[in-house]
């Protein structure tokens, strides 16, 4: 049910995204965005122009060229579109509450090796592209999907290997276990007491106090794995397979009305996976900076709704609307520096984007794990 | 165990229930007028001189090899992650004596320009 649920609403939600890149575009370059489309002169903001997208997407002809495999032209799309759909279903929108007797857990499938199936999926959205560019038989898309093979599985690597530092810390691949791990506060410089002892004056202990959020404890980690999943997305600034000035559009040339719909919808839909999940492993997931769980039902529920006479129900209740407008304040937040990054970046050469991979962020990756390994150990976490 | 593969599988049918009904609509909207020309695979222009299949940069295939390295590393990363604070200075040590020889390994390719472009 829930899967349902969420399957429509990322459905729907992929079109508002391209609406959210144009304005922001447009904002950024001093210019009026998209506002043309109206219906019966009503255009609010613009937002018409995704369902106007869609609509002409659809009744456009669908031209496939000669001497292209038909088969794996059209089965291309699918591949590119379904991963990037299903890689929702296992980060978490909230914790897990208790109404009555009943449990409820905002996560459609919540398996031990979560973050180990985002990795999965996101391998098989490489073939989606590689299969484009070959099936097409065009010079340009063959370049392009070489290109994004190439790109694609190299960021791989050290996408896996940058967040190794958070399984270290948090000790586990559950996506709903990291995000719980996160629910609390840490003190910064605890680490001072515990490696050459003497304690603290009251003050440092009392205030220099962060909740535990990946970004804090892994921030090299969190900067890697952004790094790398931007460039497995293959957005700005790591468009080099559709870079427009010189490959037309890449291994999506030949690809034209819902055949081409299902790759840019793919693309946009990662946006989100991709602040779903930094969200998760690095920003606290759905726990509001400060206030546990605990603490919000037990105030709710204790106080104001022993007040107005509700019960634990209505405490739980109220705990998960909090958590899931946190989650959501947390994803465009990450939305935004995604769309943010794309306009104030220019393309990479393929050379820089390589070496960046191969060179810098995989060595730094591995020390970046024993030194986590490391502190873990010393600190005894 | 079994309740996660059945979220899994909801979620994968809804998924590609949705790219696929979109091509479907697609194939009963769009027009089809098909004509030689407009068949041609785009070549700027031009008619296509010489066929994209055909023999590729070596490059590629060995940044497949690099990966297929890497990643089967990577994998080996992760359990061990998972249950560190266990094993504690044994596991830290083992996988020290697991990653020294790839790290010569990656330095190697990395001497030999394999990883230049």
């Amino acid at each position: 049910m829930t899967a349902v649920i969420l399957g429509v609403v990322v459905g729907a939600f992929a079109p508002v995204i391209t609406w959210i890149e144009r304005k922001q575009s447009a904002v950024m370059q001093d210019r009026i965005g998209a506002n043309r489309a109206d219906i019966g002169g009503i255009t609010i903001l613009g937002l018409l122009h995704p369902l106007a997208d869609v609509i002409k997407l659809l009744s456009k002809e669908d031209v496939v060229p000669t001497g292209a495999n038909r088969v794996l032209h059209l089965i291309a799309p699918v591949i590119a579109a379904v991963p990037a759909i299903i890689a929702y279903g296992v980060i978490p929108f909230g914790s897990t509450y208790v109404f009555g007797g009943e449990t409820i857990s905002l996560v459609v499938a919540n398996p031990d090796w979560g973050f180990l199936y985002i990795f999965v999926i996101g391998s098989i959205a490489t073939y989606g592209t590689v299969i484009a560019g070959w099936a097409s038989n065009n010079n340009w898309s063959l370049l392009g999907s070489l290109r994004a093979s190439a790109q694609m599985i190299s960021y791989e690597v050290t996408m896996g290997l940058s967040v190794v530092g958070c399984f270290l810390v948090y000790e586990t691949l559950k996506l709903t276990d990291m995000a719980m791990a996160q629910d609390t506060t840490f003190r910064v410089f605890g680490f001072v007491e515990v490696l050459f002892g003497g304690e603290l004056p009251w003050w440092v202990s009392q205030f220099a106090v962060l909740p535990q959020w990946g970004i804090f404890l892994q921030p090299l980690g969190f900067l890697m794995f952004l790094t790398c999943i931007m460039a497995e997305n293959k957005r700005p600034p790591f468009d080099l397979p559709e870079s427009e000035s010189e490959l037309v559009a890449g291994y999506f040339t030949e690809y034209s009305g819902m055949r081409f719909g299902l790759f840019f919808m793919s693309e946009f839909i990662e946006v989100v996976v991709i602040a779903g999940l930094i969200t998760t492993v690095f920003l606290g997931g759905w726990a509001v900076p400060f206030l546990s769980q605990e603490w919000i039902v037990d105030r709710v529920g204790n106080g104001f709704g022993a007040f107005a006479g509700f019960g634990d129900g209505f405490a739980n209740g109220f705990c998960m609307l909090v958590h899931f407008a946190t989650f959501l304040v947390k994803v465009v937040a990450v939305i935004w520096l995604q769309m943010a990054l794309r306009w104030t970046l220019p393309r990479f050469r393929y050379d820089q984007v390589m070496d960046l991979c191969w060179k810098v962020m995989l060595p730094l990756s591995l020390v970046n794990i024993f030194v986590t390994a490391a502190l873990v150990l010393l600190l005894g976490e | 165990m079994l309740a996660d593969f059945t979220g899994i599988l909801v979620i994968l049918i809804v998924g590609i229930a949705v790219a696929v009904g979109m091509l479907c609509v697609h194939l009963v909207l769009g027009p089809r007028r098909q004509f030689r020309a407009k068949n041609e695979p785009f070549e700027c222009g031009e008619s296509q001189i010489v066929s994209p299949h055909r023999r590729y940069a070596v490059k590629f295939y060995l940044v497949a090899i690099l990966f297929v390295i890497f990643d089967v590393e990577a994998i080996f990363f992760y359990p061990w992650a998972a249950v560190f604070t266990e094993i504690g200075w044994f596991g830290f040590v083992a996988m020290a004596v697991f990653t020294v020889p790839l790290a010569v390994g990656l330095l190697y390719e990395w001497m030999k320009g394999g990883l230049d472009w």
